[in-house]
C-alpha cells in the first residue's frame, strides 16, 4: 500500500502547463527520487502535495484519503513535513530555537509543562549541526541551513519527508553523510520523496526515482533503470535525432572533483579567446 | 420619485468624485505596489491650495486649477514617489504602510501650519454656483454636472493613455514584471514616477471638486482615501473599470442612505452612518475576498531590540514604580495628569509592541480600542478589578471581530480594514448614545482594588505605573516564550510555519485579540485619570500619530513604547504651549518616521547601541589621548558592560537592514 | 584579433550569504554563438542577470565590445543593444502580443519595423495580435519572447532556458530561430540545459559548475562530456 498517491495533477499559471497529467506513488518506507530538467515542475508538485499551491485539477490522496482541499496546516498534522528549494528557516532565531518553535507547534498545548531540551539536542545531533545550536538562523552556511530545515520538519515526527533539493550547499563528505541519513530515517519507517540534483547521491540512495519533464512522469524505476533509459536522457539533454546511452563517448569527468579533458576551471577562455 | 432621482443625481456626483480619486490609487498602487494611504490627504492639501491661489490671492480659476492640477501635484507625486517611497514596494507591508501613514500625518501637519484652524471660514465656491440646471423637475448643479463630466474624461484620458500610448502599455506592464520591463529597455522609474504624477493630479482633483459641498477640512477630505479604497477593492486595486463601477455604486448607496434615513424612525441616533457608509462598504468586499496564498520567499532575518529577561524586567519595573511613587508626591495634580496620560499612551504602545513589533502587522485604529476600553469601563461602572478585566476582555472579543473578517487576506488589508474601524468608531459609536453622545463626556470612577482606595490623583497615577510594569512584562513574556518564537517564526516564513502545522489565521487574530486588549485596558486607566472623558481624545488621527511616534521610537522595545507614550502626551502640550508651529511638529514627527519606518526599531536601537560604541570606539581613543582618564573609563567600561548584558546575542550584530524582503514569489516552480 | 563583445573577468557574485558565482571568466568573440552548458544551480542564470545588469556582482569586471560597463543599469543596457530574454516567461501576460511588440521599440528600432519583423518571422503572431501572450501556449509565449532578440537588432543576444518546459518540436523551431539571428551576424550567448539543443547552434560552448566555467571547447568536445557532467558518472 503506497502512503502518497499523485492522481493526474495538472497545475497551470495563466496559459503555461507547470504540472501536466503528473502521476506517481511513493510507498511507505522507501526513499523515492523526484528528478527532472529545470522547470519540469518538481517544485509546483511539492507544492501541491504540502497545500502551498492549489491544482487546476487532480487528486492528492495519503494513505487512501483525499487531502486535495486541506489547508496546509492540517496536512503536517498529517504527517507530511517538507523543507523548502530557497531557503526557509526563521533566520532571526537561532538554530535550536527554530527546532524548538516546531516542537512548540507540533505539541500545541500539551507541550506547556514539557522541556524540549533534549528532543532539540537529538534533533540537532541526527542532523549533525549541533554545533551551530547558538547562532542565529540566517548566519549560517547555506548547507547548514538546509539540514536545519530538515531537522525542524523532523521535530513535527512526519510520516512522509518532501524535500527540495536537501543536498545543495553540501560538501562531498557532508552528501555522503546526508545520504546515510537518508537512509537512516528511512530505516526507522519515514517515508521521504526528495527533489535532488546530485545525481550521485539520487542513484546511491533513493529506491526509487520518477523523472518528471512537461510536467509529466516520463519514467520510473530503480536508480540502475533509469540511468540506462533513453528517454531520461533526452530529457536531460536535450532531443536529437537519436537517443544516446550514457558512457557512449569517452568518459571525462568534469564534475565538482576537477577535469581531466578540456581546459582548467581557473583559466578556461582560452578556446574562445581568439 | 423626484426624489429618488435627486438623490440619484448626487449619488452620482460623489461617485464620479470617488471614482477620480480612486482611479489615481489604482495607478499608484498598480505600477509601485505601494499603498498610498495618503491619497485622499493629499487631495485636501490641493483642495486648500487651490483655494489659497483662487479665493485668497484672488488668481484666476483655470490658472489655478492650472497650477495645482498640472504643476503642484504631478511634482509631489513625482518626490513621493522618488524621495519618500522608492523601493517600498518589495518591503515588508508594515514598512510601506508606516511611510505612507507618515505621509498623511505630514501632509495635514502643512495644512494645520499653512492654513490654522482659527482664522476665517474657508470655502471654495462652487463652478458656476447658482446657475441651477432644471432636468424633469429635478435640480441639478453645474457643479455636479462638472464632476460627472470630469470624471468621464478621466477615464476617458486614462483609457486612451493605458491603452493607445506605449507609455501608457509600459504601465501596465510593469504591473506585471517592472524588472522584465527594463530589459526591454523600457524605463521602469519613469513610469513610476508618470504614474504618481498622474495619480497625484486626480486625487488633488478630486477633493478640489469635493471640497465645496463637503467643506473645506482636514480630516473629512482626507478619509477620502476609504472611499477610493472602497472602490479600487472591487477591482481588486488593479482593474479601473470595476473601480468606477464601486465609485459609482459607492456614491448611490452614500446618497441613498443620506436621503431616505430620515424616513426611519430613531434616524436622529444613526447620523454618523452616512459618513460610514464607505467603511461598511469596505467591510463587505472585504469578507467577499478569497483567502490570500501562503507567501513563500523569505524576509531576511530581522535584528531586534534586546529583550530583557523577566528578573531584570522585573527590577527595572520596581525601580519605575518606586521612582514614580516618589516623583508622585511632590507633583502637582497637572503634572500628575500629565504623568498618568503618558503612562496611559506607553500602555497604548505596548499594544503595538506586542502587533506591529513583534508580530509585523499595523494597526491604524490603536485609539478606537482604547476607546472602546474607556467606553467599557465608564458604562459597567465597576471601579474595581472586575472594571478593568472587563474593559480588556471585551476590547479584545471587539478586536477579534475586527480581525476576523480579514484574517483570510494579507497585512496590507488588516491595516486598511483597521483604519474603516477606526472611521466607523468615530462617527457611529462614540458619538452613539450608547457611547459618549455628541461629545458628551462620560464619568469614570477611579477603581479602588484590595480595600486600597485609588482616588487620589497621585495614588491614582501609582496603580497606573503598576499596570505599566504588569502589561510590560507580560509583553516581555510573550516575547520570551512561546508564543513570542511563533511570532517570529510567522513573520520569517509563513510557508514554513503551515507546513509545520501551525494554523496561522487564528494565531493572528488571537494576537490581534490580545493586542486590542491591551489598547482597552489603556483606554480604560485613560478614562479614571480624566474622571470625564469625551470622544474627542480617541479620534482616528491620534492613531496615525501614535504609530508615527512608535515608528520614530521603535515598536520592538518596551523602552520604545514608554519614551513613545511620554511624546505622545508631550507632543499636544508642545502644540498649545506653541501654537504657532503646531502643524510643524506633526510634519516634524511624519518626516522622522519616513526616516526611521524602514527600520521597526527606531531610535531606540541606536541608544541601546551608545554604551557599545562608548567601549569600543570612544574609550580608546579617549584613554589613548588622556591616560588620566582611564580610570574615569574604567567606570564607563563597568556600566558599559551592564548595558551590554541587555542586549542578548540575536542582537549583537548590526549591519543588516531589517525586513529586507529578499524574493516573495508566490509559487516558485 | 577583434575585441570581444563580451568579456567576463573573474566575476563573483551573491545571493545575501550565497556565493553563486565564484569567479566566472567567458569570452564571447564578435559574431559568434557561445552556448554555456552546466546542472541546475551551477550559476548559469545568475550570471546572465549580472551581465544585463539586473543583479550587481561582489568583484569581477565586465566588458561589452570592449566598454566596462559594470553598474548599468538594465534600461541603458537594452537601449545600448544589448537584448536578454530571461528564463521563464519573459512576457506580459496581461498585455495583448502586439502591446508586448510595442513595448520591445523601447530598445531603440521604431514600433512599426518592430511590428513588420515579428509578424513576418512569426505569421501566428499577427493572427493573434489582439489576444493577451498570457493566454498563448508556452511555445507561442517563448516565440512572442524571441520575436524581441529578432526586432531589436541585438549587438549582444543572452538567451536563457529557452527551452524550460517546452515540447521537443517547439524547442528545436526556437532553435531554428536562433540559428537564423546567428546567421545575421548576432553574439549570442546562450544558457541551455539541454546540452544537445544548444551545441547544434554554438561555435564554442562553455561548462559551468559550482559557480565556475569549468570546460570550454568547441561543441563536438563538450557534448561528448555533458552526459557525465550532469547525470552523474558514479556507478
Amino acid at each position: 500500500m503506497s502512503l502518497l498517491h499523485v492522481d493526474d495533477v495538472v497545475v497551470q499559471f495563466g496559459g503555461v502547463t507547470a504540472v501536466n497529467h503528473a502521476n506517481f506513488e511513493v510507498d511507505e518506507g522507501t526513499v523515492t527520487g523526484l528528478i527532472g530538467p529545470n522547470g519540469a515542475g518538481k517544485t509546483t508538485c511539492f507544492n501541491v502535495i504540502t497545500g502551498l499551491q492549489t491544482p487546476t485539477s487532480g487528486r492528492v490522496s495519503l494513505d487512501g484519503r483525499d487531502i486535495t482541499r486541506m489547508p496546509v496546516h492540517r496536512r503536517s498534522r498529517k504527517g507530511i513535513g517538507r523543507t523548502f528549494q530557497r531557503l526557509e528557516a526563521f533566520g532571526s532565531l537561532t538554530v535550536a530555537d527554530n527546532v524548538r518553535v516546531a516542537l512548540d507547534i507540533h505539541d500545541g498545548f500539551g507541550g506547556l509543562f514539557r522541556s524540549v531540551d533534549n528532543d532539540i539536542d537529538e534533533m540537532l545531533e541526527l542532523v549533525g549541526i549541533a554545533d551551530y545550536a547558538n547562532e542565529r538562523a540566517d548566519s549560517i552556511p547555506t548547507g547548514t541551513a538546509r539540514l536545519l530545515e530538515l531537522a525542524r520538519s523532523l521535530a513535527t515526527d512526519p510520516r512522509l519527508l518532501l524535500l527540495d533539493e536537501p543536498s545543495s550547499g553540501l560538501d562531498e563528505s557532508e552528501t555522503e553523510a546526508f545520504g546515510e541519513l537518508l537512509r537512516h530515517l528511512a530505516g526507522e519507517g519515514r517515508t521521504v520523496l526528495m527533489v535532488e540534483h546530485d545525481m550521485d547521491l539520487v542513484m546511491n540512495v533513493c529506491d526509487v526515482i520518477h523523472v518528471l519533464d512537461f510536467g509529466t512522469i516520463i519514467a520510473q524505476g530503480t536508480p540502475a533503470e533509469i540511468r540506462a533509459n533513453p528517454v531520461v536522457q533526452k530529457a536531460y539533454l536535450g532531443y536529437e535525432d537519436a537517443p544516446e546511452p550514457v558512457g557512449a563517448h569517452a568518459r571525462t569527468d568534469v564534475g565538482d572533483s576537477g577535469s581531466d579533458s578540456g581546459p582548467d576551471s581557473d583559466d578556461d577562455t582560452k578556446v574562445l579567446a581568439l | 420619485m423626484t426624489a429618488f432621482l435627486s438623490y440619484t443625481v448626487i449619488g452620482l456626483f460623489t461617485g464620479a468624485a470617488y471614482a477620480i480619486a480612486a482611479s489615481g490609487l489604482v495607478l499608484t498602487y498598480s505600477t509601485t505596489r505601494v499603498f498610498n494611504i495618503a491619497h485622499g490627504a493629499v487631495g485636501m492639501v490641493f483642495a486648500f491650495v487651490y483655494w489659497d491661489l483662487s479665493q485668497r490671492q484672488g488668481l484666476p480659476v483655470w490658472l489655478s486649477l492650472v497650477l495645482v492640477l498640472l504643476v503642484m501635484a504631478p511634482l509631489t507625486g513625482v518626490f513621493i514617489q522618488r524621495v519618500l517611497t522608492p523601493g517600498l514596494g518589495t518591503a515588508p507591508v508594515g514598512v510601506s504602510l508606516v511611510v505612507t501613514v507618515a505621509i498623511l500625518v505630514g501632509m495635514i501637519g502643512i495644512a494645520t501650519q499653512i492654513w490654522p484652524e482659527n482664522s476665517a471660514a474657508r470655502s471654495i465656491p462652487q463652478f458656476f454656483q447658482g446657475d441651477l440646471i432644471h432636468l424633469g423637475g429635478v435640480i441639478v448643479t453645474p457643479q455636479q454636472v462638472i464632476t460627472i463630466v470630469i470624471s468621464a474624461i478621466v477615464a476617458g484620458g486614462l483609457y486612451v493613455l493605458l491603452a493607445r500610448t506605449r507609455v501608457g502599455t509600459a504601465m501596465r506592464a510593469s504591473v506585471d514584471n517592472a524588472e522584465l520591463l527594463s530589459l526591454y529597455g523600457g524605463r521602469a522609474n519613469v513610469v513610476a514616477a508618470l504614474a504618481w504624477a498622474i495619480g497625484t493630479s486626480l486625487a488633488a482633483l478630486a477633493g478640489i471638486l469635493l471640497a465645496p459641498i463637503i467643506g473645506l477640512q482636514y480630516y473629512d477630505l482626507t478619509l477620502l482615501v476609504i472611499s477610493a479604497y472602497a472602490a479600487a477593492m472591487l477591482g481588486k486595486l488593479t482593474s479601473l473599470p470595476m473601480t468606477y463601477v464601486g465609485a459609482m455604486g459607492l456614491g448611490l448607496a452614500q446618497s441613498y442612505v443620506v436621503g431616505y434615513l430620515q424616513d426611519i424612525p430613531g434616524h436622529d441616533k444613526l447620523g454618523g452612518l452616512p459618513a460610514c457608509v464607505p467603511a461598511l462598504f469596505l467591510f463587505a468586499i472585504l469578507v467577499l475576498l478569497p483567502q490570500a496564498p501562503l507567501r513563500i520567499g523569505q524576509v531576511k532575518g530581522i535584528i531586534s531590540a534586546p529583550v530583557p529577561t523577566i528578573k531584570r524586567s522585573l527590577v527595572f519595573g520596581v525601580l519605575l514604580v518606586v521612582g514614580v511613587i516618589v516623583m508622585a508626591s511632590g507633583m502637582a495634580d497637572s503634572t500628575l495628569t500629565n504623568v498618568g496620560t503618558a503612562i496611559a499612551y506607553s500602555i497604548l504602545m505596548l499594544s503595538l509592541v506586542l502587533l506591529t513589533g513583534y508580530g509585523g502587522f499595523v494597526s491604524l485604529a490603536s485609539f478606537a480600542f482604547a476607546g472602546v476600553g474607556a467606553v467599557v469601563y465608564c458604562k459597567v461602572d465597576q471601579p474595581n478589578l472586575l472594571g478593568l478585566i472587563l474593559a480588556i476582555v471585551i476590547t479584545a472579543i471587539v478586536g477579534a471581530i475586527v480581525a476576523i473578517p480579514v484574517l483570510r487576506l494579507t497585512g496590507l488589508y488588516l491595516a486598511l480594514a483597521t483604519l474603516a474601524f477606526g472611521q466607523l468608531m468615530d462617527q457611529l459609536f462614540f458619538t452613539s448614545q450608547w457611547a459618549f453622545q455628541f461629545d458628551n463626556p462620560l464619568t469614570a470612577h477611579r477603581p479602588s482594588i484590595f480595600g486600597f482606595s485609588f482616588g487620589r490623583e497621585g495614588r491614582y497615577v501609582d496603580l497606573m505605573a503598576v499596570m505599566l510594569v504588569l502589561v510590560a512584562l507580560v509583553v516581555i513574556a510573550i516575547r520570551r516564550g512561546r508564543l513570542g518564537r511563533m511570532l517570529i517564526a510567522m513573520r520569517d516564513s509563513q510557508a514554513a510555519c503551515g507546513t509545520l502545522g501551525l494554523d496561522q489565521r487564528w494565531f493572528r487574530v488571537g494576537l490581534f485579540a490580545g493586542s486590542a486588549g491591551i489598547a482597552g485596558l489603556s483606554g480604560a486607566l485613560l478614562a479614571g485619570l480624566r474622571v470625564t472623558i469625551s470622544s474627542s481624545t480617541f479620534i482616528y488621527f491620534n492613531s496615525l500619530i501614535l504609530l508615527m511616534i512608535a515608528a520614530v521610537w521603535g515598536v520592538t522595545s518596551i523602552t520604545g513604547a514608554v519614551i513613545g507614550g511620554a511624546f505622545m502626551m508631550y507632543l499636544p502640550v508642545a502644540q498649545s504651549n506653541y501654537p504657532t508651529y503646531a502643524g510643524l511638529m506633526f510634519v516634524v514627527v511624519a518626516v522622522g518616521a519616513v526616516i526611521l519606518g524602514r527600520n521597526p526599531n527606531g531610535l531606540t536601537y541606536w541608544m541601546f547601541r551608545v554604551p557599545g560604541w562608548i567601549q569600543d570606539s570612544l574609550y580608546p581613543v579617549l584613554a589613548d589621548r588622556y591616560p588620566g582618564l582611564a580610570l574615569k573609563a574604567r567606570a564607563f567600561e563597568v556600566s558599559g558592560e551592564e548595558d551590554e548584558a541587555l542586549v542578548p546575542v540575536d542582537a549583537a550584530d548590526a549591519g543588516h537592514n531589517s525586513g529586507e524582503v529578499t524574493s516573495d514569489v508566490v509559487a516558485s516552480r | 584579433m577583434s575585441v570581444p563583445i563580451l568579456e567576463v573577468i573573474d566575476l563573483h557574485a551573491a545571493y545575501g550569504r550565497i556565493e553563486v558565482l565564484r569567479g566566472v571568466d567567458l569570452r564571447v568573440p564578435k559574431g559568434a554563438v557561445v552556448a554555456l552548458l552546466g546542472p541546475n544551480g551551477a550559476g548559469k542564470s545568475t550570471l546572465l542577470k549580472v551581465i544585463s545588469g539586473q543583479m550587481e556582482q561582489t568583484s569581477g569586471d565586465i566588458h561589452l565590445g570592449g566598454v566596462h560597463v559594470t553598474g548599468a543599469k538594465p534600461d541603458d543596457l537594452a537601449r545600448l543593444g544589448l537584448t536578454t530574454i530571461p528564463e521563464g516567461r519573459s512576457v506580459f501576460p496581461n498585455l495583448t502580443i502586439e502591446e508586448n511588440l510595442l513595448l520591445m521599440s523601447y530598445a531603440g528600432v521604431p514600433a512599426e519595423r518592430v511590428f513588420e519583423t515579428a509578424y513576418s518571422y512569426f505569421p501566428r503572431l499577427h493572427e493573434r495580435r489582439f489576444q493577451l501572450a498570457g493566454t498563448l501556449s508556452g511555445g507561442e509565449q517563448q516565440m512572442l519572447a524571441m520575436a524581441r532578440a529578432l526586432t531589436s537588432d541585438p549587438a549582444l543576444l543572452l538567451l536563457d532556458e529557452l527551452s524550460m518546459g517546452l515540447a521537443p518540436l517547439i524547442v528545436d523551431e526556437l532553435y531554428e530561430t536562433v540559428a537564423r539571428i546567428a546567421q545575421s551576424g548576432v553574439s549570442i550567448l546562450v544558457v541551455e540545459q539541454f546540452a544537445r539543443t544548444a551545441l547544434r547552434v554554438s561555435d564554442y560552448a562553455a561548462v559551468m559548475t559550482g559557480g565556475r566555467v569549468v570546460a570550454t571547447g568547441e561543441p563536438d568536445e563538450i557534448g561528448s562530456i555533458m552526459a557525465d557532467v550532469i547525470l552523474g558518472g558514479a556507478a
